[in-house]
Parts: C-alpha cells; sequence; structure tokens
C-alpha cells in the first residue's frame, strides 16, 4: 500500500471523531486501516456522497501492492495474493497460500471420485481450527476437449471446492469452461505460444488466468500485454524446476518478482505467483521419495513467495507438514494467540469428574482441550493468564505460578468443595516443579499429569480417581 | 424520467469534464447509465486509449452511483480486438544496497597445520545476502552435525533404529554418522553430566570428548548437558582435552557462568555458541557480553537462536533468525555471526512421534516413521531459509534430504536439466 502512516490516511478521513467505525478517533481508525485490520466500510460516515472522492482515493493508495484476485465463488471462494511486505515481521502475510491438488481425465469415475473427496475431506486439527486445503486442479491429460469437459463436469458435481482447469490448449480450456463457467475456475495457462486465443477465454468467460513462462522478460511481456486488453485478474507462474541449477533458477525468479513488485513498485508485475511442487514427479517415481521432495520443494516456496500452489502427493505425512508450515508463515505476527482466561467445561462433567490445569496460549489450550473432548472426557479445564505463554516457558517465566492458579479458580467463582469430591488438581507434567507451592497456596492435592496431553487419556486409566489418602 | 447516455455523446459529455470535481454532482431522479459496451474494457481498448480513460472514469461513476459495475462487465462482449503480438518488455530488478554488512566468518575445527587433528574444518557465515539470494552468492554451503549421546536416551522409534548397535559407544556411535551418514561434523553431548542423571564428572565427561575426537576425525561440538551449574564446569575441562582442536562449545547462554566457557574457549582455542531463547535483545546482549565483556574475538562466536518445531513455535523461531540475519546484514555488529539450530527439536513435536492423531476429527496421519524424518527435515528447511548455516540433526534421511536441498539452493548440485513442458499431460 502506498501509506504507511496513520497520519497520512487520517487526512483522507472525516475527522469527526464519531466512534460508529469501533474506535474512539479516526486517526486509531486510521491506523487499522493501515495494519489492515479494518477495512474502508466500517467507517459509515466515508461512505456519504461527500466523502466519495476521498474514499476512492484512499481505495488505491490502500490497494495491497500485490494485486489479490479471486478464484471461485461463494464459501470456498478462495483470495490469492495480496501481500504488502516481503518479509512477515513487517507487517504479516496475508492470503496464506493457496494448495491445489490434482486430478487428470483419464481416471477411471470412481477413482476421480475418491481421490476428490480425499483432498475435499482432509483435515487437521490445530490451535482451534481445522488446516484444509483448497482446490482441486483438473489436469487434461487425455488431449481430448470433450474427456476434458465430461472430467471437469463430474469434478464441479463432486465437490464445492474452486478448480484450476489445466491445459496449454485453448480448445480444450474452452470445453471446460463451458461446463464451469459459472463458478470462476482459474484456467491454466497463457503462454507465449497460446496467449491470443486464451486472453480471448479469459475475457469472453470472465476468469482469472495464469501467465506461464520461465522467461522473466516473457512474462512481463504476457503481463504487460493481457493489461493492456484488460484483463486483471493474473497470476503468474514462472516455471518451477525440480532440481539442480534449474531450481535454483527458479527460487531467483520467485525473489526477483516478489521484489520488483513489492519493493520496487512495479505494477504491472505485482501479481500473485504460482509455484508447481509437482514437479518433482517428473524426476522421482518412488511415491516416497517424490512426496518428500515434494514438500520440499513446496516448503520452499511457501516461505518464499508463491501464493498459490499445484501438488499431487496425497500421503498425510506429505500434507501434514504442507499445511503446518503454511499456516507458520502466514500466523499474523502481531497477534496473541491467547484464549480468555478462566474456567471451563469439558462435556458434561460431575462431582468426580477430574480439574485440569493449563494456559492461555491458544497452541496449548487448543491442544488440551481437543486432546480431552476428542476422547470423550468430562472435566473442568482451567486457562490460567499466562499472558499467552505455554506451559514450560510459563514456568520458566514466572506466568504460571501457585497464586495465578488460585486466582484463576477464584475468580471463576470454582469453588472445589460444591464442585467437586475429591479436591484435586492436575498440573501438566511440564510443571511439575510447581506441586509443592500449588498444594501450599490452594490447600488441594495436586496430581502431576504426563507431559503431553494426548496421554491423558492413558494416564487417567491408571491413575483416576485419585486413591483416597 | 429516464436519460440515456449514447457512445456517440460520451466523447463531448465527458470531453470538458474535470472528473476530479465531480464531487459536488447531484443526481436525482431515475437515472439510467446505459453504459454497458461502453463499460467494457475490450471496447474501450478498441477506441483507444482516450475513451480508455473515459471508460476507467465512467467506471468510477458508477460506482459512486452504487452501480453493481462489476456485473456490468459479465454483458455480452464484443468480440475483443486484441494486440496481434506480445508487448515487448525487458524484465529488470535491482540489489538490495542496504545489505552492507557480510556476516562473521567462523572455522571449526584445526587440521595439523593449525594446531590441531582434524582432517578437514568447517568454515561458516561470510555471507552478504540473505540465503541463496542472487544479490551475492553465498560463500559457503550449509553443513550438518549429527548428534552423539554419551549415554542412551530415548529416542522416537524411527530414530532409535539407527543406533541400536552403537547406542552404548559415543565413539562407534560418532564413527557411524560420518562413514555412513555423511555428517559434516558431530556433536557429543554430555547429558549423563547433569546431577539428576549420572552426575558424571567432568573429568570422565572429557574422557569421552577425547575418544570421540580419536573416533572421527571432522570437527566436533561439545554439549552440555543443559544444567546451568554443572555445565560450565564441564565445558571447561572438556575444552581443555580437546586444546587447540577448535570445537565449538554447546552453550553460552544467559543463565549460567558464560564467562567461564568464553575464559575455556580463549584459553584453549575453541569457538563459543552463544544461545539465547527466541529473543533477538537477549540475543544482541549475550553477544555484546562476549564479545566486550569477556574478550572473545568475532571470528570464534556462533549463535543458537534457538529453534522450535513445526507447529511448535517455528514462526516465533523463523522470524527470529530472519530478523537476526536481516540485522546483521543491513549493519547490526552484535548480530552478524552465522547461526545454529537444533533442529533435533523437531521430534517433540507429536506429529513427529505420535502413533496416531489423538483427535477423532483428524485425517489419518499415516505411518509415522514417514512423518518423523520430514517434520526434521521441514523444520531445518524453513530455518535456513531465515539464514540458519549449521543445523545439529538425528535421522540419517532427514540428513539426506535437507543437504540435497540446501546444497541444491546454495548451487553446487547438478542436476539432467528437466523438461517441465509437459507437466499437464504427464502420467504420474
Ligand atoms: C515457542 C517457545 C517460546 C515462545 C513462547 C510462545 C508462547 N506463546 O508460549 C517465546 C519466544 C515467547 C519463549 C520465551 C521463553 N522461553 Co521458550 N520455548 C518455546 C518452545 C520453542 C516451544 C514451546 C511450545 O510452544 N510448545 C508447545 C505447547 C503446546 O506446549 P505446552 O504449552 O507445554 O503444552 C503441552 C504440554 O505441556 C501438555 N499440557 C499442557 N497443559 C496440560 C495440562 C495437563 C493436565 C497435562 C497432563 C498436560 C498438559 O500438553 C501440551 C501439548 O503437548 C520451547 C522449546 C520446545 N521446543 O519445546 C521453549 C522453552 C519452553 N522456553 C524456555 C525458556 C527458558 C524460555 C524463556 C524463559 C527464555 C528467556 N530467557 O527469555 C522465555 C520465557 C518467556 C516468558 N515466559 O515470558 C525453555 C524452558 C526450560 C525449562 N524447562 O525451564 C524451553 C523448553 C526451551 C529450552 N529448551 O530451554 N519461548
Ligand atoms: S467512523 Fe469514520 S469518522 Fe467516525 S470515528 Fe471512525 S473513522 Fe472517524
Amino acid at each position: 500500500m502506498k501509506l504507511n502512516s496513520p497520519l497520512q490516511v487520517y487526512k483522507y478521513l472525516p475527522q469527526i471523531n464519531c466512534a460508529e467505525c469501533g474506535d474512539a478517533t479516526c486517526m486509531a481508525f486510521a491506523a487499522h486501516l493501515i495494519d489492515r485490520s479494518k477495512k474502508l466500510e466500517d467507517c459509515p460516515p466515508l461512505l456519504k456522497d461527500e466523502f466519495k472522492k476521498k474514499y476512492l482515493e484512499l481505495e488505491s493508495l490502500l490497494a495491497p501492492e500485490v494485486r489479490e484476485i479471486i478464484v471461485g465463488r461463494g464459501e470456498h471462494a478462495k483470495k490469492i495474493g495480496g501481500d504488502d511486505v516481503l518479509y512477515r515481521h513487517q507487517l504479516t502475510f496475508f492470503n496464506p497460500t493457496t494448495f491445489a491438488y490434482d486430478v487428470w481425465d483419464t481416471m477411471a469415475e470412481q477413482e476421480l471420485v475418491d481421490r476428490i473427496n480425499n483432498i475435499a475431506n482432509f483435515r487437521k486439527f490445530y490451535v482451534g481450527k481445522f488446516l484444509k486445503v483448497d482446490m482441486v486442479a483438473v489436469r487434461c491429460v487425455s488431449g481430448d476437449a470433450l474427456k476434458f469437459a465430461s472430467a471437469v463436469k463430474k469434478v464441479s458435481e463432486t465437490t464445492e471446492l474452486p478448480l484450476v482447469l489445466c491445459s496449454f490448449d485453448p480448445a480444450v480450456l474452452r470445453a471446460a469452461l463451458e461446463v464451469v463457467k459459472d463458478k470462476n475456475p482459474l484456467i491454466y495457462a497463457a503462454t507465449e505460444k497460446n496467449w491470443g486465443e486464451v486472453a480471448e477465454l479469459a475475457l469472453n468467460y470472465k476468469v482469472p488466468v495464469v501467465l506461464s513462462s520461465s522467461d522473466l522478460d516473457k512474462l512481463r511481456s504476457l503481463a504487460l500485454t493481457f493489461q493492456e486488453m484488460g484483463i486483471k485478474e493474473l497470476i503468474l507462474d514462472p516455471g518451477t524446476y525440480p532440481q539442480g541449477k534449474q531450481l535454483k533458477e527458479t527460487f531467483e525468479r520467485c525473489i526477483k518478482l516478489r521484489r520488483a513488485g513489492i519493493k520496487e513498485g512495479q505494477k504491472d508485475i505485482a501479481l500473485p505467483i504460482m509455484a508447481l511442487p509437482l514437479s518433482a514427479w517428473l524426476v522421482y517415481n518412488d511415491a516416497v521419495t517424490a512426496s518428500y521432495w515434494e514438500t520440499v520443494l513446496a516448503s520452499v516456496f511457501i516461505v518464499r513467495y508463491a501464493d498459490i500452489m499445484i501438488l499431487h502427493g496425497l500421503e498425510p505425512y506429505a500434507m501434514l507438514p504442507q499445511v503446518h508450515l503454511r499456516d507458520t508463515i502466514y500466523t499474523d505476527p502481531r497477534t496473541p494467540v491467547k484464549v480468555a482466561p478462566g474456567v471451563n467445561e469439558i462435556g458434561s462433567p460431575t462431582k468426580d469428574s477430574p480439574v485440569i490445569i493449563t494456559t492461555n496460549f491458544a497452541l496449548t489450550y487448543y491442544t488440551v482441550e481437543s486432546d480431552l473432548s476428542s476422547n470423550k472426557i468430562n472435566c473442568y479445564i482451567a486457562a490460567v493468564d499466562t499472558d499467552g505463554i505455554g506451559v514450560e516457558a510459563a514456568v520458566a517465566g514466572g506466568q504460571l505460578t501457585a497464586a495465578k492458579i488460585k486466582d484463576t479458580f477464584q475468580k471463576a467463582g470454582f469453588d472445589f468443595k460444591e464442585k467437586t469430591d475429591h479436591s484435586t488438581l492436575i498440573l501438566p507434567g511440564l510443571a511439575a516443579r510447581l506441586q509443592g507451592d500449588v498444594e501450599d497456596v490452594t490447600g488441594l492435592r495436586v496430581m502431576i499429569g504426563p507431559p503431553d496431553s494426548g496421554r491423558i487419556p492413558g494416564w487417567m486409566e491408571k491413575n483416576w480417581p485419585p486413591k483416597p489418602k | 424520467m429516464t436519460k440515456k447516455i449514447k457512445l456517440s455523446e460520451l466523447g463531448s459529455l465527458l470531453g470538458g469534464l474535470d472528473i476530479e470535481a465531480l464531487e459536488g454532482v447531484k443526481i436525482e431522479g431515475d437515472v439510467e447509465l446505459d453504459l454497458g459496451h461502453m463499460l467494457n474494457p475490450q471496447m474501450a481498448y478498441a477506441l483507444g486509449h482516450e475513451a480508455a480513460q473515459i471508460a476507467h472514469h465512467l467506471i468510477n461513476i458508477s460506482r459512486i452511483l452504487g452501480y453493481p459495475v462489476d456485473q456490468m462487465f459479465s454483458g455480452t462482449a464484443a468480440k475483443p480486438i486484441r494486440p496481434s503480438r506480445l508487448i515487448e518488455s525487458k524484465f529488470s530488478v535491482g540489489r538490495m544496497e542496504e545489505w552492507k554488512t557480510p556476516i562473521q566468518e567462523v572455522t571449526l575445527g584445526a587440521t595439523s597445520s593449525d594446531g590441531g587433528s582434524r582432517s578437514s574444518t568447517v568454515t561458516l557465515g561470510g555471507e552478504h545476502a540473505l540465503p541463496y539470494y542472487f544479490d551475492n552468492p553465498m560463500p559457503h554451503r550449509n553443513y550438518i552435525t549429527m548428534d552423539v549421546f554419551d549415554m542412551p536416551i530415548n529416542m522416537a522409534k524411527a530414530v532409535k533404529s539407527n543406533y541400536e548397535d552403537v547406542i552404548n559407544s559415543p565413539s562407534e556411535w560418532a564413527k557411524k554418522v560420518v562413514r555412513d551418514f555423511g555428517a559434516d561434523m558431530v556433536t557429543v553431548h554430555l547429558i549423563s553430566t547433569d546431577p539428576n542423571i549420572k552426575d558424571t564428572s567432568p573429568a570422565e565427561a572429557a574422557k569421552t570428548v577425547e575418544e570421540v575426537l580419536q573416533a572421527v576425525d571432522v570437527p566436533i561440538v561439545i554439549g552440555g548437558s543443559g544444567n546451568p551449574e554443572k555445565d560450565p564446569v564441564v565445558l571447561e575441562k572438556a575444552a581443555e582435552v580437546a586444546e587447540g582442536e577448535r570445537c565449538l562449545l554447546a552453550s553460552a547462554s544467559l543463565n549460567l557462568d558464560y564467562a567461564r566457557i568464553a575464559e575455556a574457549a580463549k584459553k584453549y582455542n575453541h569457538v563459543v555458541l552463544s544461545w539465547t531463547q527466541l529473543e533477538i535483545n537477549a540475543q544482541k546482549e549475550l553477544n555484546r557480553k562476549l564479545m566486550k565483556q569477556c574478550g572473545v574475538a568475532r571470528e570464534n562466536i556462533l549463535m543458537d537462536p534457538t529453534t522450535a518445531a513445526l507447529g511448535y513455535g517455528l514462526d516465533y523461531a523463523y522470524t527470529n533468525m530472519e530478523r537476526i540475519r536481516l540485522a546483521g546484514l543491513t549493519g547490526d555488529a552484535e548480530l552478524n555471526f552465522p547461526m545454529s539450530s537444533g533442529t533435533t527439536n523437531a521430534w517433540g513435536a507429536r506429529e513427529a512421534w505420535m502413533v496416531a492423531s489423538p483427535l477423532k476429527e483428524d485425517s489419518d496421519w499415516g505411518p509415522r516413521e514417514y512423518r518423523g524424518p520430514i517434520w526434521e527435515i521441514i523444520t531445518g528447511l524453513t530455518l535456513s531459509l531465515a539464514g540458519n548455516d549449521l543445523f545439529m540433526m538425528m535421522h540419517p534421511t532427514a540428513v539426506q534430504v535437507l543437504k540435497e536441498i540446501t546444497q541444491t539452493l546454495y548451487g553446487s548440485k547438478e542436476a539432467e536439466p528437466t523438461n517441465i513442458d509437459n507437466w499437464i499431460t504427464a502420467v504420474i
């Protein structure tokens, strides 16, 4: 974005401090526009006629450096691109890299349906949400437009996920577009050879399109030409080579493109980037090796600037690190990841249910909470206010103490005598050294659980209910 | 009352209009702007630049009027008139001028000509840019040092199966990682010295170090047990028996007697690992103390800013390292040292070692034998992109794969060129 201080933004705001946006002052609102936690539409006065000009100016001044484009429609539609910085600590990265996994038109129908369901149903719980994958890329292997169109039809009947239609043959793409033209699919790809016809498709069907060339001069030519024709929904594929010098050059192209777009403000090339880790499968036949290498390629390009990628392997040991690394890189470093402190119920606890102590670091809390609820353990769980720090670091840093634990129950009005008939609480294994302190301060019996909350169910079998003293 | 604006009227209508001044324009009654065709960018293209500008302004007007502009585009499009050839262009991008300060070069190990007994040495650092960037090639590749323990320890099954035959002998263990697994260096962890474990004496621990030095001829890292009271004494004694070998002493930290470790490094010619826990300012402080207060030379300092596993704080570890490296490159002389990562920490993530997900809602996690090594690889790879130079690792496959990718990005891996033009039709 072209503005980088709240003061600059403030000049364009109504400056009446009416607080309708939820902030006390226009200046505070300006700061939220800068960090992109609020939108212009959150300021009702700005939407009035008298401010229309300012509104429009701000809109373009606040637009992200890298163009944001949308693929698909409805709740599964994905925003791609939209970044403003080269390093996550400078703000945060927006719109996590979109993962599209491939299917192809020579698959038997049942095989196709199963594979799509595998893609669409993949989920991994993490910090209170499920990590999932986003799109299906349909490859035309047959070269037959009709066959491709019918595969695309089957895919679109099977899943709501947005589609990437892959072929270098405009006739093939056209046949598929006829089938899914209402779904705003992404088409792959326009090249130096087919660009004219693909541009026509993009215009006629109003769909986003990938431009592909591993020569950055040509890629820029394509980008300029398409934009001149009024096609704005563009993604750049600088070619992903799987090995050797070619891979090193691929890495360099991504960095060059992003630097040109963000640091040098080269608007015409400030577009989302596509990577194709799938190319690992062109050089490795063995599924484990190919999955490993594909994940390695995916990781390199999650970190360095791919906004969307096409992958092949559906092995869980490949998909797990892929979705986790994406989450790692795109987690907003500005927001402390904590949950509200307090005492919560899991399931329907009774007087003989355990009382579990943990911290209010979101990763810790949700991990523990899901381990308990998924295993149907009825209990109370106390999230102690450790300023969003996990167990071990909070014990080391003094945020998890006996006094804090006592305080948590007091504030929640939780009376052990009334709620339990065991007057016992369970500390995390990694907080074992607090045991004596907690006993002294609370007068309760204190048990030490296992180091990892995933082991609580097994531990409970042996240790719960506590033996009478 | 409706008024339609025709294409032909547009020029004259908007010709003298300063669109920027539209602010005060009031529009009353039912105004219908029949602009469908005009708004079409292809048409605009056909009419040339001026009309394109008009179309652009009109879009804005319609937006102001609350027209669903984007829907207007979806009218039946006129046949696009497209340029007959691609617009010629050259892509160019500048170098990072602000990366002016190089990272300190640090050499580990010493050969006989330098007073040691290693057959080779490892030099880290010297970068003028972020890793693998085209601005300036990295002078040295990444290196891997593999973990050896002075007593059997708990390990994930996938790791343990590689070391069962050597688990009771640090020297055999060291030989194995160098001979079979391609370790560039060996780290001997003297964990049995911990008073809560075996309380092995510093003298006895030092013997283990001597054995390892005899068993292998690569540079070594000497690690304590992590006990802040015992480590300085243990490392001091180990440093003494390894005099002149330029070992890496792991680690000096703010919560122990770092001065004693620094002193041992100076006296017996070793390198100090300056370890802090995910805190850039603490890292500056410790480095400063090592240099100013303890007099450790710049070429004898390496940093470990702490490694958190993928899914367990890697976001902190990654950004901490990236910030440290960028600060170093842009002139912070308290942070421009090479970095080391305890990549083995990846095995602490439950995804790396648990048999299956404890959550029934999760998709199947697949066999853990495959999950563990890849967790170690991706944790290390991510940090290599942030600027980490040296990796402390455990699983042989993880070591091979991390070497392959870091050396590819470094530029030393050749491969048959791949034709990717037919990836769409590939049968895989
Ligand atoms: C990320 C991290 C940080 C982040 C913390 C981010 C955050 N919001 O918590 C930051 C950078 C801020 C940090 C700072 C520090 N850290 Co730190 N940090 C880590 C790291 C890398 C990962 C911790 C983590 O997130 N684990 C994941 C969460 C989910 O684990 P958890 O909270 O423990 O929860 C699990 C278990 O405890 C258990 N569990 C939880 N609740 C319950 C309840 C019951 C009943 C049961 C049975 C089980 C259970 O199950 C959970 C899931 O497995 C670890 C090293 C490592 N690799 O483990 C060091 C580590 C925890 N940090 C450490 C230290 C020393 C510090 C600092 C003091 C360093 C310093 N000198 O500045 C500071 C303290 C900061 C503070 N308290 O204010 C040490 C602690 C050493 C010790 N044992 O005393 C560690 C172990 C590193 C090390 N090897 O030295 N740290
Ligand atoms: S709603 Fe708009 S005018 Fe009112 S305080 Fe917020 S920013 Fe200012």
